[in-house]
This record gives C-alpha cells, structure tokens and sequence, in this order.
C-alpha cells in the first residue's frame, strides 16, 4: 500500500516537494493548485536570485539561515539537472559610507557562521573593476561569489516536468476548500473538483497557507502580504554584470540593481506591508515604482529614460507570524506538514525545503521511505530558436519546419518553441490555454514590443492545438479571454 | 562566414515587404539590379492588409484605396516583373563586412540561408508604443491592446477585443480604430489626448462627432485595474507642462484598453551594426539617397521616420532602390559636399539629414506644435512657403532644386509666423 501524500500549491516550494518525494517508490504523490499552471503564486514575481545566505540571523531566523545555504547549494546541481536557465554571477553588497563597513563585517561574521564560502570585503579599485559603471559615491564592497539567479518560473516547470515523468500526478485549477481530519488524523483534501484521499497533507499554499492551516483547525500563524514593485528595461541598455545591493538596513535588504537572465536591467523591490485581505493585490502604484527609481538611482546613477521600459510588476511575500519559516509535522493533526511563511530568501531555500519535508516524513511520521530502482533526474529543457546556430536551426527545421519560423520577432521564438511549449503544458496538465503558459516557457511576448506583434499568432497556435474558438484563449486563465467572441458578436447581439 | 548553411548571392536584399520594401525591390528590379525582398509575415503588404478603411495612395495612385487594395497592387506589380521574394523569412542579423560585402542571415520554414549582397535596403517598418512605456500602472489583466494589436486581432482574425472601450491617444490610427470598433457595435466611451489639441487628421477627427464619441484633450491613462480582465481606467488632467492636476482624477468603466501612443521606428539591428540614430525620428541618420552613416545600407519607409502617408512611404522605398543602384555602379554614394539640414523653430524632426546638392530631395518633416497662418523658411537660400496651418500629427514634405542645394553650407528650416 502506498502512502498518499497531498501537496497543496504548484509553488516553488510545492513543485520541488513533489520532485523530492517522486524518489521514493511507497509514495503516491498529488501536487494540486488552484491557478491554471504551475508557478503563478508568489514564484511569479520576485528578484530571481540565489541568495548567498550571509543575511538571516542564525539566532532570530535558524530555519531561513540553515535552508538558504543548503539550497545555494543545491541548485548548482540542480540547475544542470533539470537545465534550468542561470547565471552564477556573484553579488556586492555596496558600501557608501564609512559607517556602512560595520554592518558589511556584520555581515561577513554571520555568513561565515553560517558556512558562506568565498566572502569578502573589497576596496574601491577592485570593485570598480568588478563593475565600472556603479555609483562613484561608492567605496568598497561586501563580494559574494556565490550568488546566482535563475528564472523563477522556468524553475517550478523544469521541476514539475521533472516530478510528473517521476511518476507526480497533477491536479491544475483545482482549488482546495477543505481539509478532512478524523480522530486527529489527515484523511484528504476537498476541492472544487471533488475530494482527494491523502494521508499526508503538505501546505505548501504560500500567501495562502493561513487559509489552509486554518481548514485543518489550526490558527497559530497568520500570512500577512508585503508588496515589491519592479522596473524591467529593453535588452539594448546596459546593466551590471553582477547583483547590487546597498548596504542593508534593519528593515530591508534594499532595492537591488540586476541584469536578469534574460539580459534586461532590472530594479526593484521596495516592501509595503498590505493588509491581509490584499492577497490578490498585485497593482503597480506610481508611489511604489518612484520609490525604487529613487533607490536604484543611488546604486546605478545612469538609469535609462522612461521610455526604455517594457514592463513593471508587483510581487507579494507571504510574511508569516515570527518571520521565520514554518516548516513541520503539525502535532494536533497527525499528517499535516506545514511548509508556511516561505518569505523571501524562498526561492533560494526550496530545493533544501523539499529535502527537509521528506525528512520530517520520516522522522517525524515515521514513515520509511524506499527509493525507486530507476529515477531520473534529468530534464531537457525546452528548444529555444535563440540559442541555436545556424546549422542547428537547419537540423531543427529538418524535424519540424514550424522550427524555421519567428513568431515572437523581439525575442526570436519560433513557431516550433511554441508548439513545443503547448505540448509541454498538455503534458503537466495544463488545461486552459494561456499566452503566460507560452511566454514562460519560450520568453515570447517578453520583448521590446510586448507581445503587440505575436500575441495574436500565439493565439492562434493555442486555439489550434487545444481546439477552442481563438477568442476562448486567455491570457492568464478564465476570466481573462483575449476576446468576447468573433468580430460581429455584437451587432448580432449575442455577448 | 557560415559554411554550413545554404549561401545565396543579390545585388541588394530589401528586408520587409511592407509598401517600402515592395517599392524598394520593383524600382531596384526595374533599375536592373538583382534583387531579393524577404518579409517574416506569411504574406506581403507589412501593416497594410489590417488597414481595411480607405485613405491610401491618393497620391501614389491618385486614388483613394483601402490598405489591402495598395497593397495588392504594389505586390501584383512585383510579381509581373518578376521579383524574387520569400516570406515567413525573418531577418536575423545583417553583416556588414565592407562596403560592397553585406551578408544577411534569414530563417524560413525551408531553412537558414545567407546572402551575400553589395547593398540592404531596411525596410522593417515599427513598432507601436505600449501601456508600460506610457506609464500605465495598476493590474497586468487582459484586455489591454495596441491599437494595431487589436486591429490585428479584428480583420486579419476576426475576434473581437470587447465591447466596451477606452481609446489612448487621438493620433490618426487612435481615431480609426474608434471607428472600427463603433462599427461592429462596441460603445467607444472615451478617447483620452495628452495634448491640448486632437493628434490626427481633422477628417479624421470628424469620426468621434459622427459616432458621438467623447474626446478628453489635456488628459491621461495613469492606471489600469480590474480581475483577469479590464474593468476600469483612471484618467487624469494634466496642466500645460503635462504635469497632473491632483484632484482631477475619476474612473471610466471599461473591458478594454486600446494604446495608440505613437510609432517607434524598428531599428535595433541596424544600430548593431554602427548605424548612427537620430533621436528626434528615431530612424537613422541618412543622405538624400536614404543611405545610412554606414555606407550601403539604406532606409525607407516607417523605419527611417514614421509616416502618416504610405504614399511617401512607396516614394521613399523607391528613393533606396535609386540609391543602391549608384551605390553598386559607383562603389559608393559620391557627393562634392554634404549640405547639413538643421532643425530651426517649431521644426520637431527632419530627414533626410544630409543634401548633395546633385538632385532635388524631397524634404520631410514635424513640427514641434501646432500652428496658423504660418511661413515655412529656410533663411540661408531665402526660400519661403506659406502654410495656414501646421500640426505636429501632419508630416509636411517639401521639395528642393537642386540648384537652391547647391547655393548654401548648410539649410536651416524654421516654420514661424507669417
Ligand atoms: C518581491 C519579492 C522578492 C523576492 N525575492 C526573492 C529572491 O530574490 N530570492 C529568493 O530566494 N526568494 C525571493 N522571494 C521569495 C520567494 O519568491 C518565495 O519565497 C517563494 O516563491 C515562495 O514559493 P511558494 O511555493 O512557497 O509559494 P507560491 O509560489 O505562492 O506557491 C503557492 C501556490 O499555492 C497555490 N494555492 C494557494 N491556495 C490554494 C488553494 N486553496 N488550493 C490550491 N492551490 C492553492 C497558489 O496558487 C500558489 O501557486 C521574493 C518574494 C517577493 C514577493
Ligand atoms: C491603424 C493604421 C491606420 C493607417 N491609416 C493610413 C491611411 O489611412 N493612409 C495612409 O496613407 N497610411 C496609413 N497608415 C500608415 C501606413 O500604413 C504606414 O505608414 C506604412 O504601412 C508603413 O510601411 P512600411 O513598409 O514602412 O512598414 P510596414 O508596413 O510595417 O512593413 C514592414 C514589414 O517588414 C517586416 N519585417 C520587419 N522586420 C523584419 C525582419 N527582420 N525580417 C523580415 N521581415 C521583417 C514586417 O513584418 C512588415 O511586414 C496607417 C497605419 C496604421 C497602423
């Protein structure tokens, strides 16, 4: 008999949960999420990055400073894996006054203590040669070789993917609205969809993982969001080659300066606290994005016009009661694991999150877990046209001659991509076709032009492939059709 | 360079079949050079074929025709002189190796191939400013269109966006889409304008009387919000300087946002390749050839300024194809001296920059703000035109002799007061 195990949420940290658990053969592992793909939640938006695990206090935050450093470490192995987009460009923490060396030793102690490797402190010549253009205000640096950043969402599919050929069953657009507990033991989820038996419930539901526990009785933890707002640029402005952070504060780490993996400047974020009801609150404000411009500015002096943006975005953290990750065997309801709080560094964690859930199963639950004779923990990534020579988009084309046509001009993406990427979506279970489902997994409608060429031809790929009328195509799930119907719906009168 | 894929040989590659391309290929056929037009789309024509409503090629034709009717007649020309041209063939880069080397490298359903040319005539037309580039903040929902995206998705898709919408920008293509959407039954509820004065064409203008559409002049889009979907769009007043007027914020319900903010010219491969870029057009520098700072490679079209007239758009491509000629016969674009074209008052942008002198040129330009009664000078050769009224929105195109070239150092043009 195989134990069942539930995860609620296709996060970062739920997908790599389930890849972890797909290892073990007494296992029958069910990853459900409301959204229509996987990766939507808090994964979506945030700065990318592979936190070097100097910043969190050992004393106040054990568990965020013992998971950052272990899951830095993880994904150098797992990006090559499961070929997941990433540079290891190493990050500098800024210093601009004199003052600011105390808190960069501060610093230094503490990712020493906490096994941070190849740290230290540079002066101004060697940090100006290890990026020319940042402010000349600046005076010397904290240098972490080890930082690195990758794409958030590519992450959870490349995992997903990964966890589904292991043998992971998803459930998409399914929404948990209950949990059933008999005599002080899990017995499964419902949803909207029915119900599923589970004897291990895994509350990976990130800004939501208050609703959850509290589905299961309990209440000792409340989520409450904190928002970050971004600016992206266009590929044609120069950024910095490794990750700027200032100096710390007691509050925040600061508003970062960063050429992300796809070669776009990026700033941001700054933090406001929101009340918890604003969950679904991912509005850009004016407020908010002058507030990084004016961080940023300090970091990077010569930020390109407004005109050179092509996109702002909002991120919300899920900050949990106490501030540190809560990750355990909740005792008043036997097989309820709480994976609650998975604030900012989570990203970095995740990979050593997984590994921590199947240990808790173990120690905690008592359940012994056997280890399949064959699990691959490999995954190809998807066919990028960009990357590809002129001979290999020849070999391609041989194969599949959707492979020697642009559809998304900025970023290069071919029709072969794309369909790539819908075959892909089909084989998570992705059920209702989105232009997000392609862009994150082919970077179409990501460019200059943001998606005003390519959208409507991505539109008609999906519409042909998943047979629905081309209006039914959404943009991000139901609710948000590209259309109200064919172009004489309304004289018709029948919207 | 690239032994491994397919090697082709031309006198010039046109890379875009819009009407630029298309006319840049027929004057370079008819001028007997070899000659290759390559367009990404599975068709000819560029933005054309979306463009349903009349209002082309009074001058080119001296008939008013609709988009898809110019451009067929461009490509059934093309196709009587026997013009070799692919489509679904996307240009990915452009060599230049020196002046009568170019290599342009394409990927099509059949392959990637390279061409060795002597000249390129860039004829990529642009792009269309969106919602993030103008500031709009708020939701990231559906809903939200360029007015040449939505276009698209009407006439060459036959989908309808929505039903009830909000127009940015009053140019031209701002106005028309208004139409459009007016006439398959949707409730236009606002066209919102930056400026104090409508951007398009007062023909043009007469559509939002017509259909009882209410126009916001001094105002703009700040914010976005809705639930998947567009639900509501703040609009502000702004002040003289464009700066908002706190207080004079309020809603407008609507499902759909159209952003018709302006035209970008496309030119980031030119610019890999040291293309020198005036700011003011966003198009490159050129000559009265339409040649670029680098020799051999020219320009026509919405990639060398925006147009609101593809009649001077096919003019223009034309005016390439003459310049590659002489370019390939002469290795190289042979002037005695470069008359610099300076921009005076109320001049906004100007091309070409560069006169020889050697023939007469078409000047075309912007003014900065809208005018009456005013004069058009070019004080160095005491050249003078009366005008009695110039918008920003109309480009004006003005001609010059090339003996009145000839006379001066340099040409500064200035539109004033009468
Ligand atoms: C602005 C910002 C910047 C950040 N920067 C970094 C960084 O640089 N580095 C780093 O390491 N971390 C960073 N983080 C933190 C990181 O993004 C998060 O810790 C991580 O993404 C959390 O992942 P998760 O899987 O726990 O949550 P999520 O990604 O939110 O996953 C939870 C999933 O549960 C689903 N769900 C919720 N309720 C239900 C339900 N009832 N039924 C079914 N499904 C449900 C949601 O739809 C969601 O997909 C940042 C976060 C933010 C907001
Ligand atoms: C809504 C609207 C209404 C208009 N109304 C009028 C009107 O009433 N009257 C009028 O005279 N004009 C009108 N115009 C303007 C006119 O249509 C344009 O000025 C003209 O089409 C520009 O032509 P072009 O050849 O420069 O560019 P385009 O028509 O844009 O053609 C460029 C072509 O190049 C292709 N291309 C780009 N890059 C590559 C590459 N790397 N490889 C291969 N191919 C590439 C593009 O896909 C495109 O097919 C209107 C425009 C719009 C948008």
């Amino acid at each position: 008999m195989k134990t069942k195990v539930a995860i609620i949420g296709a996060g970062i940290s739920g997908a790599s949960i389930a890849r972890v658990l797909s290892r073990y053969e007494n296992l029958e592992v069910h990853l459900i999420e409301k959204a229509p793909d996987v990766g939507w939640g808090v994964s979506k938006a945030n700065t990318a990055l592979i936190h070097g695990g100097y910043d969190d206090d050992p004393e106040k935050y054990p568990t965020r400073a013992k998971l950052c450093i272990r899951g830095n470490k993880l994904w150098h192995q797992w990006v090559k894996e499961l070929e997941i987009p990433h540079v290891w460009n190493g990050a500098l923490i800024v210093a601009t006054k004199d003052e600011d060396f105390d808190e960069l030793e501060r610093l230094l102690e503490r990712g020493r203590k906490n096994g941070v490797p190849e740290m230290r402190i540079v002066d101004r010549d060697e940090l100006f040669h290890l990026e020319p253009n940042l402010t000349r205000e600046a005076i010397g640096a904290l240098w972490v070789p080890i930082v690195g950043q990758i794409g958030p969402i590519p992450a959870v599919i490349a995992i997903t993917e990964n966890a589904v050929a292991n043998g992971v069953k998803t459930h998409l657009e399914t929404e948990v609205t209950g949990i059933k507990v008999e005599n002080g033991e899990v017995k499964g989820v419902e949803t909207k969809d029915g119900f599923i038996e589970a004897d291990i419930i895994i509350n990976a539901a990130g800004l939501y993982a208050d609703k959850i526990a509290r589905m299961a009785g309990i209440d000792y933890f409340e989520i409450h969001p904190r928002k970050g707002e971004y600016w992206i640029f266009d590929d044609d402005v120069p950024g910095p080659k490794r990750v700027l952070f200032p100096t710390p504060t007691p509050i925040s780490k600061g508003i970062v300066v960063t050429t992300e993996i796809s070669g776009h400047l990026m700033i941001g974020p700054n933090a406001q606290d929101l009340p918890p009801e604003e969950k679904e609150n991912l509005a850009t404000t004016k407020e908010g994005l002058e507030q990084v411009w004016e961080g940023a500015k300090k970091l990077w002096p010569q930020l390109p016009p407004r005109s050179k943006v092509i996109r702002t975005f909002a991120g919300l953290r899920p900050e949990p009661t106490g501030g540190d990750f809560i990750i355990k065997a909740e005792e008043e309801v036997w097989g309820f694991i709480s994976v609650a709080g998975i604030r900012s560094p989570g990203l970095t964690s995740a990979p050593a999150i997984a590994y921590e859930v199947a240990e808790i199963i173990k120690r905690d639950l008592g359940i012994e877990l056997k280890e399949k004779e064959k699990w691959n923990p490999y995954r190809k990534e998807i066919s990028h046209f960009f990357t590809m020579t002129p001979e290999q988009v020849n070999e391609a084309i041989k194969k599949n001659p959707a492979y020697g046509k642009i559809v998304c001009r900025c970023n290069n993406v071919s029709e072969g991509d794309i369909l790539e990427a819908i075959e892909r979506m089909k084989f998570i279970g992705v059920k209702t076709p989105s232009v997000d489902s392609v862009k994150f997994r082919t970077k179409a409608t990501t460019g200059t032009c943001q998606g005003s060429f390519c959208r409507p031809k991505i539109v008609q790929l999906l519409a042909r492939e998943y047979g629905v009328e081309p209006w039914k195509v959404t943009l991000k799930g139901k609710g948000s059709e590209i259309g109200i119907g064919d172009v004489k719906v309304l004289l018709r009168g029948d919207a | 360079m690239f032994p491994e894929i397919p090697m082709l040989s031309y006198d010039v590659v046109v890379v875009g079949g819009g009407p630029a391309g298309m006319a840049a290929a027929i004057r370079a056929k008819e001028l007997g050079l070899k000659v290759l037009l390559l367009d990404e789309n599975d068709y000819l024509g560029g933005i054309l074929p979306q463009c349903i409503h009349p209002g082309f090629g009074l001058h080119y034709y001296r008939e008013e025709l609709t988009g898809p009717e110019f451009a067929s007649r461009l490509a059934k020309r093309l196709v009587e002189l026997g013009v070799e041209y692919r489509t679904a063939a996307r240009v990915l880069e452009i060599k230049n190796y020196s002046d009568l080397e170019k290599v342009v490298i394409f990927t099509s359903p059949s392959g990637a191939y390279q061409v060795w040319a002597k000249a390129v005539i860039y004829a990529a037309g642009a792009r269309e400013r969106h919602a993030f580039e103008i500031g709009i903040v708020g939701d990231r929902v559906s809903g939200i269109y360029t007015a040449g995206e939505a276009q698209t998705l009407m006439d060459l898709y036959g989908i309808m966006p929505g039903k009830e919408i909000v127009i940015v920008g009053s140019g031209d293509v701002g106005l028309i889409m208004a139409r459009r959407f007016a006439l398959e039954g949707a409730k236009v509820k606002a066209v919102v304008e930056l400026m104090p004065y409508p951007g398009g064409l007062a023909r043009n203008v007469m559509i939002l009387k017509d259909f009882n559409i209410p126009l916001y002049l001094s105002h703009k889009v700040v914010e976005v919000r809705g639930k998947g979907r567009v639900e509501r769009v703040k609009v502000v007043r702004v002040d003289e300087n464009l700066n908002e007027i706190p207080g004079s914020e309020f809603w407008i319900e609507a499902d759909t946002l159209i952003i018709s903010a302006g035209l970008v010219p496309s030119v980031k491969k030119l610019k890999k390749i040291g293309v020198e870029i005036d700011p003011a057009t966003g198009g490159p520098v050129v000559n009265d050839r339409l040649e670029t700072s680098v020799p051999g490679i020219f320009v026509a079209g919405n990639s060398l300024l925006i147009n609101d007239l593809v009649d001077y758009v096919a003019e223009q491509g034309e005016l390439a194809a003459e310049g590659a000629k002489e370019f390939i016969e002469n290795g190289g674009i042979e002037s005695r001296k470069w008359v610099k074209v300076e921009k005076g008052e109320n001049v906004r942008l100007i091309a070409p920059h560069y006169l020889s002198g050697d023939r007469d040129v078409y000047l075309y330009l912007r003014v900065s703000k809208p005018m009456e009664d005013v004069e058009l000078r070019i004080p160095e050769i005491g050249k003078r035109m009366k005008l009695p009224v110039v918008k920003p929105a109309e480009m004006l195109r003005i001609k010059l002799k090339a003996e009145e070239i000839r006379k001066a150092e340099r040409l500064t043009v200035e539109v004033v007061k009468a």
